[in-house]
């Protein structure tokens, strides 16, 4: 099982890396662009079979240590 | 006097730190990561600068999973004195021991200069030899520096007078290097015992190597 995890400066927390990549878009003419978050994304490989298992134990490493819930949110995907 | 300077993997001012309360008179021990127990005789302990685990994931993150930190907790909340500069304060909002977070310096630049701090409150073992609105100048070294805490935590410790220092010009008007919340460069826990800074006071012991106000700072731990 396979669990993928994205991290992700809190709405209201201001992402520095976003607006300079969403800078940097705008100023080569993708006019499209509204706005850039840049996060991080962690694949964690699992010896778990039970998803709803799996999903719980990564919560808490999200928890503990994969991100700083004082300034990141973070998502969960669980993999078969 | 002893002082303890905890020694992560990547740590890189450990001697620096040691070198400094040596100057003023401690004996000082380096204590390993992995060692679980704080010794009983410290008066003070460091977590000193540098890049724990080379700043994976997020500075400060991995090295709060080290055996010493459960130590390094049990120890200040029984009201042992913790100083933690740069990398450790780091670490030390990690860890919970003190509130708010360190992002990514606004700009996104590595910031290596020296920069004038103001004191705000000296009501505290480590500034108490500073006057309130005193100008010290001391070297900053960091890449995510950019202190941040929500609005009712920032009152908490305006309230508790927990903010300690604040990045300025030389005449004292606000400067911000790196986006802090209120341009706050230093801060303490609530009782008054856990103490956590950018700036590197070790790095300013000497006129010759262009300041030494860092002696005050640190000698307010001397026989505190």
């Amino acid at each position: 099982m396979k669990a993928i995890v994205n991290v992700f400066l809190k709405n209201g927390v201001l992402d520095s890396q976003g607006k300079a990549v969403q800078h940097a878009l705008s100023g080569h003419g993708f006019d499209s662009v509204k706005d850039v978050r840049v996060g991080k994304q962690i694949i964690i490989e699992m010896n778990e079979s039970d998803a709803t298992l799996a999903k719980e134990k990564v919560a808490h490493m999200c928890e503990e240590l994969l991100a700083n819930t004082v300034i990141e949110d973070y998502e969960i995907e669980i993999q078969a | 006097m002893k002082v303890g300077i905890i020694q992560f993997p990547g740590t890189n001012c450990e001697y620096d730190t040691q070198h400094a309360f040596a100057v003023l008179g401690c004996e000082t021990q380096i204590l390993w990561h992995k060692e679980e127990s704080i010794p009983s005789d410290m008066d003070l302990v460091v977590a000193a600068g540098g890049f724990s685990y080379g700043d994976y994931l997020r500075s400060g993150a991995i090295a709060k999973m080290s055996p010493i930190m459960k130590a390094l907790k049990i120890y200040a909340d029984n009201g042992g004195k913790v100083l933690g500069i740069c990398n450790g304060f780091q670490v030390l909002t990690e860890t919970g021991l003190l509130p708010g977070a360190l992002k990514r310096n606004e700009g996104l630049h590595f910031i290596s200069r020296h920069h004038h701090l103001k004191v705000i409150s000296n009501d505290n073992d480590f500034l108490r030899h500073c006057r309130v609105d005193e100008i010290v100048n001391i070297p900053i070294a960091h890449h995510d520096g950019n202190f941040y805490i929500d609005a009712s935590g920032l009152s908490e410790l305006y309230a508790n007078n927990q903010v300690l220092l604040k990045y300025t010009d030389g005449s004292g008007n606000i400067d911000n290097p790196n986006g802090s919340v209120d341009s706050i460069a230093g801060i303490c826990n609530k009782s008054k015992n856990v103490f956590g800074l950018m700036p590197h006071p070790e790095r300013a012991m000497e006129a010759l190597l262009g300041s030494k106000d860092g002696k005050q700072m640190l000698e307010g731990f001397i026989n505190a």
